[in-house]
């Protein structure tokens, strides 16, 4: 591990200001993720500033939603009783995560800053334009079934890992930034980015940004459902997950919210199932329509073509159990 | 870069001067002695490193130390209370929750914290949806116990003795 200096400072506006002032230094919530890097060479950096305890730990409630504050831990904020009442898909995203330690070291502004668990970004002897960005990309051609089916580049295939994530961006959540000109907000669904030919940044914060909250609006929909397909039953990341939010009334939609996991560079909203949804019945014609419109810009890789259909069947079967067998 | 920090490690005070780099697993092991969480992966994947920090389960092995001043950590081999073992060790030595015994500190470390959320009524991924309070099934020992892997596979073992210290 390259040495650094470990910083824990006193509040949040002068971690801001150190990280800016560093190109070479990082953030430090939880762990999990940083901390396996600093082992394994993917990250280097020469200053690790240690955020714990300058955000807020509390879940507030806040113009009919929820204010959720960055150092709320990953566990606390499944089990919170407002949140598995009102967001029970982002309870059951949260759940659906990694193992209850870390869960129990993971934050609500780190989660969402997850890198790709792509095996050749983690592995620095091979080349991977995110990590090192002009090298080329080893997934292209190689091992691609954790890949992307949506949104990828020639530069990069990697999926952003978070189950967290596709639920915050189901809700429309809001992401709120200390950065070093000042506060400001921007929508979850724009947090993250595609890889065009820039695939090492993953998000669209500067350096120095700092996530101090999360907002949830009110709930979007009664009728909330996270499901994850994996490999095996637990702690496993997902091949393809879809957050899914209804509302119906007389056996029409409503509204839908809905966004993928384990298919893209970012939690991907699927704003054309969304769309073909809104006004019809609910059913399995208009359910496997909505996953027919979403997925034609579907592009496979050699590999991983059995996500496409397993994504429309995800869709489709989450649906079905949000409008309780109304499509049999 | 060195720093000097206080842990509390079963029990004990402890001083220590670390460079920047040890992490809690390493500060436990090399630097205190305390050898009763095991390195598996050292990458947060197999659970041998499990600890409580503050009463919560952790990896050690992807906690910096320096991160963790004034935390009080506790090991299985701090437990015991005055050499009688807690009723999650009894229980695994009755119900042969092992076999190597490698993972099993990280293990025991584990069911300990998992009980207690257990006891806050925190849910599981496989709690069913509206359960005021979860019921200790295997399917929920084993959901809740996933982050600790086993290769020598005692898990029937494992998912027995947690039922039985959890009733």
């Amino acid at each position: 591990m390259k040495p650094f200096t470990y910083d824990s400072p006193a509040d949040a506006a002068t971690a801001v200001r150190t990280v800016a002032a560093d190109p070479s230094a990082v953030f430090l919530a939880g762990g999990t993720n940083l901390v396996d890097h600093l082992k394994l060479g993917v990250a280097r950096p020469g200053r690790v500033v240690d955020v714990t305890g300058l955000t807020s730990t509390e879940i507030t409630e806040q113009d009919g939603g929820l204010s959720l504050g960055a150092g709320v831990p990953n566990s606390d904020l499944a089990a919170d009783p407002r949140v598995r009442s009102r967001y029970p898909v982002l309870a059951q995203a949260l759940l659906a995560g990694a193992s209850g330690q870390l869960r129990n070291m993971a934050t609500t502004g780190g989660n969402p800053l997850q890198r790709t668990r792509c095996v050749y970004f983690q592995d620095v002897t091979t080349p991977c334009n995110k990590r090192s960005p002009g090298s080329g990309c080893s997934a292209i051609g190689g091992y691609t079934r954790y890949h992307a089916i949506l949104g990828a580049s020639e530069h990069c295939v990697a999926t952003h890992p978070s189950d967290m994530a596709v639920a915050l961006a189901a809700l429309d959540a809001t992401v709120r930034v200390l950065g070093p000109d000042g506060e400001r907000t921007i929508p979850f669904a724009e947090l993250h980015r595609l890889p065009g030919d820039a695939p090492e940044r993953d998000t669209v914060l500067r350096h120095g940004d700092l996530i101090t909250a999360i907002d949830l609006p009110a709930p979007p929909g009664d009728r909330q459902r996270y499901r994850k397909v994996r490999d095996r039953a637990s702690y496993a990341f997902a091949l393809v997950s879809v957050a899914a939010v209804l509302s119906i009334a007389d056996g029409v939609v409503q509204d839908a919210r809905i966004a993928f996991g384990g298919v893209a560079h970012k939690p991907w909203r699927a704003w054309q199932a969304e769309d073909s949804l809104r006004g019809a019945r609910a059913g399995h014609e208009a359910f496997r329509a909505a996953a027919d419109a979403e997925l034609a810009q579907a592009e496979a890789l050699p590999g991983n073509e059995f996500k496409v259909p397993l994504l429309a069947r995800t869709l489709v079967a989450t649906l079905r159990e949000l409008t309780g067998g109304q499509s049999a | 870069m060195d720093a000097e920090i206080t842990l509390r490690v079963d029990g004990e005070v402890r001083r220590l001067t670390l460079d920047s780099r040890t992490t809690l697993l390493d500060a436990l092991r090399e630097r205190l002695g305390v050898t009763s969480p095991k390195k598996g992966c050292d990458h947060g994947q197999c659970g041998a490193c499990t600890v409580l920090v503050d009463g919560r389960r952790v990896l050690s092995c992807l906690s910096l130390a320096l991160a963790r001043d004034g935390a009080e950590v506790t090991t299985a081999a701090g437990l015991t209370t005055d050499g009688a073992l807690h009723p999650v060790q009894r229980a695994f030595l009755e119900h042969d929750g092992l076999q190597c015994g490698y993972c099993t500190p990280g293990q025991i470390c584990s069911a300990v914290g998992m009980l207690d959320e257990v006891g806050r009524g925190w849910p599981s991924s496989v709690t069913p949806d509206g359960a005021a309070r979860p019921t200790l099934t295997r399917a929920e020992i084993a959901e809740r116990m996933s982050g600790n892997l086993c290769r020598c596979a005692a898990y029937d073992g494992i998912v027995t003795a947690i039922e039985e210290a959890g009733r």
